[in-house]
């Protein structure tokens, strides 16, 4: 006699250890293994799109930081090209730069997170989190040399920067990038060919070439399902087409692939920042820009590689000081799109393991 | 031999009692109670106390050092805030099996401390049935994390209760034949023959494939990492003790270091010489090598990522089951055809087989094989 089983749900999140945040997941089991889930977002809106509404041009910018609240330059550096697509300005060159080397920086600080994290998922209890919080740190603490802070850096203006970097920033930073390039080493000396790290995460949660189309999924995740699309090359912004870089691409598009890729983009992170550190010129960091930017009347589209995929700000003038409509598209809110065809049929370790190489941030997702 | 000193018997026979015990069995039985209950306890809160510094250092942070000096003190204050808070219950918990669950899962790990020799014949109990009973009571705690599992009506309890049978179903099999081997160098089933026999040599150089074998086996019995998935934190929050608090959940802490500390000394006892040793005093050489498996364990916890469920099962059976049938068939033949004293002939040999084995072994499995539904 068969023994009878039905399957149960199991509401994981808003707190849990594993969603990042506060994101919910209402998963149907079989046992161990998921039938299905259904995502529930939202505990995290403030309403920003809303609330740029009612700001000047200048004042969404701190708002743009609690996007996502982990790369912050990134959401800056989206929103300020789309005010200056919006207003026609032009930025001097040496803050350009500036951009870049800031933006690259956070994607290293992004992945050290999102790998150091999907281990933790996995279950090396926080010694390789622990390892990349340590590398993170140093940045941070470069980030809050460059503007006073270390979350929130609010450093991205309309038609440049908000200040130059003072005179130690370079040689910290030439120390810094040596220190990065030989910890990521040792991490992969440690971390790639680990037994129970390939056992968990090879070939689990594949997500295909197709399906990552189809579910307009771009960043890290795009890229480890073999697909070479990258904006920096692209659609290149700011100053990028002067750097030369390679797009790391998986092929498998499994988790494994995914923290490959991320680890293969810190490098190339690396090689930017140094070429851009050689040319960086010398120079004004901002425009004439007046205090109260009153774009034309019409809309203007500006998309970036953030960290994390596609960060793309929509913005509306109708001529006053505040943007009409100021509208984010939210990489990790479309990324998680194919969660649900991801995780169905592996087991609940499996599905904590491929949320966390998905990379989310929450304050994104809910905005 | 074996009948007319069984171990039943034994127990209230003076015999077994140190020359010099005053005041025969009853004093003895209370002391030694009372010093095994103490030994443990302390030795739990070093467990932690040094298990947080090492992760602490290897995870390129400090750990506790403000309690009292090098942060000795952090293990009693951890515990007295656990005693000091409120013990929740939640509505629709299943009462006796919830309030039970504790004292279940813990009354084993003390009741098996009573074999174990600190000493030369230091222990409650010489049982001459030693090994069996440890490796039959050992099973009982089980009951108790799976009547925390159920009985908390949690559903992550639950998921954590279900592996938790799973696996200690499967590991106590390779546990059980890894230390067949030795019982067949020994001839005997009591603890403290076990480490008499290991005079010349530990057994660790003559059954280093059986060492290996039920380190990893122990290591997944008592769900230490990479075999946590009994409370595996980043997907069923804190498994069967989710709904524990206050000195209940204390408990079910006890139990987990005390198993901890129960594999330790099952390992030294076994396989690394006991309390054999030159210098130092008998029960120091017992707890020093009890610390350094220890502090291998904690390496690992550190080190490793978690192994899923089907990879637990898959380890189980398709690989430690096999060495471990191997392993007591050669140490079989090796006992039946060597003469006597060899041992000199047997630690290369086994030395040699057992890196054969792993490496055929690993060749042929691979932990991300074989799905074995759960």
């Amino acid at each position: 006699m068969a023994i009878k089983t039905e399957p149960f749900v199991l509401n994981l999140g808003p707190v849990h250890p594993s969603t990042h945040g506060v994101y919910r997941m209402r998963v149907t089991l079989d046992g161990e293994v998921v039938v299905d889930i259904e995502p529930v977002v939202g505990y995290l809106h403030r309403g920003i799109e809303k609330l740029a509404e009612e700001r000047t041009y200048t004042g969404v910018i701190p708002l743009t930081d609690r996007l996502d609240y982990i790369s912050s330059m990134s959401n800056n550096l989206a929103y300020v090209l789309a005010v200056e697509k919006l207003a026609g300005i032009k930025v001097p060159e040496r803050a350009e730069y500036l951009r870049v080397i800031m933006a690259e920086l956070q994607r290293i600080c992004n992945h050290l997170i999102a790998v150091g994290s999907f281990f933790n998922d996995c279950g090396a209890y926080f010694t390789p989190f622990l390892h990349m919080y340590r590398e993170r740190e140093k940045i941070i603490d470069l980030f809050e040399m460059v503007c006073g802070q270390r979350l929130t850096y609010n450093y991205m203006r309309i038609g440049g920067v908000s200040q130059d970097i003072p005179e130690e920033f370079l040689p910290a930073l030439e120390k810094l990038l040596e220190q990065i390039h030989r910890s990521v080493d040792e991490f992969d000396l440690f971390l790639k060919e680990n037994e129970i790290l390939l056992a968990r995460s090879r070939g689990v949660g594949i997500l295909t070439k197709e399906k990552a189309i189809n579910c307009s999924i771009t960043g890290p995740v795009l890229r480890a399902s073999g697909v070479g699309w990258d904006l920096r090359k692209a659609d290149p912004y700011s100053v990028y087409d002067r750097f030369e870089f390679d797009i790391p691409t998986g092929s498998a598009g499994d988790c494994y692939d995914r923290y490959r890729v991320r680890i293969e983009e810190m490098r190339q992170s690396l090689r930017i920042i140094e070429q851009a550190v050689k040319q960086l010129p010398s120079g004004p960091v901002k425009a004439e820009v007046p205090h109260l930017v009153r774009p034309p009347a019409g809309d203007a589209y500006a998309h970036i590689e953030s960290p994390k995929g596609e960060l793309a700000v929509y913005l509306v003038s109708d001529n006053s000081i505040a943007p009409y409509r100021c509208h984010i598209r939210p990489t990790s809110l479309l990324n998680l799109s194919a969660l649900r065809d991801m995780v169905i049929g592996w087991k609940i370790a499996d599905l904590i393991i491929i949320f966390g190489s998905i990379d989310i941030c929450l304050g994104e997702v809910d905005r | 031999m074996a009948i007319a000193n069984s171990g039943l018997i034994n127990l209230g026979n003076p015999q077994t009692l140190p020359p010099d015990w005053p005041g025969g069995f009853w004093w003895h039985w209370v002391l030694f109670t009372i010093v095994i209950i103490a030994v443990v306890i302390v030795m739990v809160m070093a467990f932690i106390y040094m298990a947080r510094r090492q992760i602490g250092r290897m995870q390129s942070r400090v750990g506790p050092n403000r309690t009292g000096p090098f942060g000795l003190i952090q293990p009693i204050a951890d515990v007295l805030k656990v005693l000091l808070k409120e013990g929740i219950e939640p509505a629709n918990v299943d009462k006796p099996v919830y309030w039970l669950a504790p004292i279940v899962a813990l009354v084993p790990v003390f009741v098996i401390f009573a074999v174990v020799p600190f000493t030369d014949g230091g222990m409650l109990a010489d049982l001459n049935i030693g090994i069996l009973y440890v490796v039959a009571i050992s099973s009982i705690s089980t009951v108790g994390i799976f009547m925390a599992g159920w009985g908390s009506s949690n559903k992550f309890s639950l998921i954590s209760a279900m592996r938790v049978v799973a696996a200690v179903v499967s590991y106590e099999i390779p546990v059980v034949l890894s230390i067949a081997g030795v019982l067949l160098l020994v001839g005997s089933l009591s603890m403290n023959d076990i480490v008499l026999a290991q005079q010349d040599t530990p057994f660790i150089l003559l059954q280093p494939l059986g060492f290996i074998i039920f380190f990893i086996a122990g290591l997944a019995e008592i769900s230490r990492s990479p075999f946590d998935l009994l409370e595996a934190d980043s997907e069923i929050v804190a498994g069967f003790h989710t709904e524990y608090s206050g000195i209940k959940f204390a408990l079910f802490y006890l139990v987990e270091y005390g198993e901890a500390f129960l594999l330790s000394c099952l390992i030294t006892t076994l396989y690394l010489g006991g309390w054999r040793g030159p210098a130092l005093p008998e029960w120091l050489w017992f707890i020093v090598k009890a610390v350094l498996v220890w502090f291998v364990m904690v390496w690992l916890w550190a080190t490793l990522p978690r192994v899923r469920i089907d990879q637990l099962m898959a380890l189980a059976w398709k690989f430690l089951l096999p060495l471990a049938l191997i392993n007591l068939l050669i140490t079989a033949l090796q006992v039946l055809a060597l003469p006597e004293g060899s041992l000199w002939i047997m630690i290369p040999i086994n030395f040699a087989l057992t890196a054969v084995l792993i490496l055929v072994w690993s060749k042929l499995f691979k932990l991300g094989w074989g799905r074995v539904e759960v």
